[in-house]
């Protein structure tokens, strides 16, 4: 579904963030992406829409390579990759219904999105989406006053409601308490299993990586060190990924103590 | 205390490092200041005999503006307010609907280098000359009057508003624009929907801000041709007539405390 050949990114500082990473991606699988800060996980998922240009290196989304797109080629399938990110990125002074339907902004002329006159059909999927996510009586707050959890489930509606096969997100619990980070996590893996998703999980937390994903991929210092499954991650791994430390508490297999959604 | 550290002789005096670190260099900057300032104030001839002198006269000057006098038997005082108003108003929207593509230019995360640098040419451009300066021009340039003052206070209002708006989107939080972006919206949804909410009230309270100071400014090009209040004030002061003088100041004093009123609380509003 998604492959990269050969990506390659150094910025103009001089800094090589990726170095030749393949890497390939079927349909529906949800893939968590670890490793230390600075291991260039951000670069990787902005280089797959060209939110960051990549320098070298091809990137296919279903066999179309995105890579040597024109920038109206690129917007029109940038609409196919949901991106969610850490600190959320709300436009905190939009209200949530807003905040939804921009997933929408690539689908419709620019006087409709002026005038928040959406197709019936958008709006009607926006409340669904609220729904799902259980922030039905938030529609007309603004974004800057829902909590961190609600308003990464906002940022997750804004995702979905692109109708995108494949997600793209940057760190989505790194500004969550424990409890929160856990059921949005669950979140995104039910959400992608209901829609048949694809997607990468930027992740600092391995506990967080093991629990809700079928395939890690440890990147440091821009290659792909690790590629394998979640249990695969020994002492061994975890120091070849973030160097010389006492692992023996991170992979201890921890309980998922279940908790509905609230 | 850890018994290890407690054997260490640790120095008891820290001073915070100088900002200038060479003390010779330091020091002459301090002695060389020192001597320019005495010798500016030598320069100066200071006549205390002058200074004086001038009390009396000033208290003379002073006491023919009171009673103010509100009378305006010629209605000129009522139509050169009207006038500084719509001045003040249609100088505030022109210079500030000119100054929202120059402000978007000006800003560099949207603007290529080549339009950035033309639209920071043209700020700096208008930021240089005062309103002053630019209504002596553009009363050479379009004559006597109200039409003068407008532009005059149109262009200051572009130097103005597009280096604040543009310098409000330089320091916008970039991942709510990448969030925009990457939905594959087109740049001006993307304008619209990641930019413009993050910048808009900052923009309507420096809207009022502005249109305080094109009022106040208004005055001012009055004096040198520009039409508006300015003009009157200047006629009243030529004619002698102290007391109307002083209640035009009256009037300018209400009319732009007010409006300082009014945009407080619309600032405090639209947060």
């Amino acid at each position: 579904m998604l492959r990269l050949e050969k990506l390659t990114k150094q910025y103009k500082t001089g800094d090589q963030a990726l170095i030749d990473v393949d890497l390939e991606i079927p349909k529906s699988q949800v893939i968590a992406l670890i490793g230390p800060s600075g291991a260039g996980k951000s670069t990787l998922i902005r280089c797959i829409n060209r939110l960051v240009e990549p320098t070298s290196g091809k990137v296919y989304l279903n066999d179309l390579e995105l890579t040597s797109l024109s920038s109206r080629k690129l917007r029109k399938n940038r609409r196919r990759m949901g991106m969610i990110f850490q600190e959320y990125a709300l436009v905190e002074r939009l209200t949530v219904m807003e905040n939804v339907l921009s997933g929408r902004l690539g689908y419709v002329g620019f006087w409709r999105s002026y005038f928040r006159k959406f197709p019936q059909d958008d709006i009607k999927e926006a409340y669904r989406l609220l729904d799902r996510v259980g922030l039905m009586d938030m529609v007309d707050k603004r974004a800057d006053e829902l909590s961190g959890g609600q308003r990464q489930r906002v940022g997750i509606c804004r995702a979905l409601i692109q109708n995108p096969d494949l997600l793209l997100i940057d760190e989505p619990t790194a500004s969550l308490d424990p409890k929160t980070s856990r059921q949005i996590m669950r979140l995104i893996n039910e959400l992608c299993e209901e829609r048949e998703l694809a997607a990468i999980i930027n992740i600092h937390d391995v506990q967080l990586a093991q629990m809700f994903s079928q395939r890690v991929v440890g990147l440091e210092l821009g290659s792909v060190v690790y590629d394998g499954p979640p249990d695969g991650l020994t002492p061994d791994v975890l120091t070849k990924i973030y160097g010389e430390e006492d692992w023996s508490a991170t992979i201890e297999k921890v309980e998922d103590d279940d908790e509905e959604i609230i | 205390m850890n018994s290890e550290t407690s054997l260490i002789k640790y120095p008891r005096h820290w001073r915070k490092p100088p900002f200038i670190k060479s003390s010779k260099l330091r020091w002459a900057i301090i002695m060389g200041a020192l001597i320019y300032l005495f010798a500016a104030f030598g320069s100066m001839e200071i006549d205390v005999e002058r200074f004086i002198k001038g009390i009396p006269r000033g208290k003379r000057f002073f006491d023919s503006f009171f009673p103010p006098n509100f009378a305006d038997h010629r209605g000129v005082v009522w139509d050169g307010i009207l006038e500084s108003v719509w001045m003040a108003i249609i100088s505030t929207v022109a210079g500030i609907a000119l100054s929202v593509p120059i402000g978007l230019g000006a800003a560099r995360n949207l603007a290529p280098l080549w339009v950035y640098l033309s639209c920071r040419g043209v700020i700096a451009g208008s930021r240089t000359f005062p309103e002053i300066i630019l209504a002596i021009f553009a009363v050479k340039l379009f004559g006597f009057g109200p039409f003068a003052g407008f532009i005059a206070l149109s262009i200051g209002t572009i130097g103005f508003f597009a280096k604040l708006l543009a310098e409000d989107i330089e320091n916008m939080n970039e991942e709510q624009a990448e969030a925009i972006k990457a939905t594959g919206a087109s740049w001006f949804q993307w304008i619209n929907y990641a930019i413009q909410p993050q910048v808009m009230p900052r923009m309507i309270g420096l809207s009022v801000y502005r249109l305080d100071i094109n009022f106040r400014e208004s005055a001012v090009v009055g004096i040198v041709g520009g039409g508006g209040i300015g003009a009157t004030l200047n006629t009243a002061f030529a004619r002698y007539e102290f007391d109307t003088a002083a209640a035009i100041l009256v009037v300018i004093i209400v009319i732009v405390m007010s409006l300082e009123y009014v945009s407080g609380y619309l600032r405090k509003w639209v947060q």
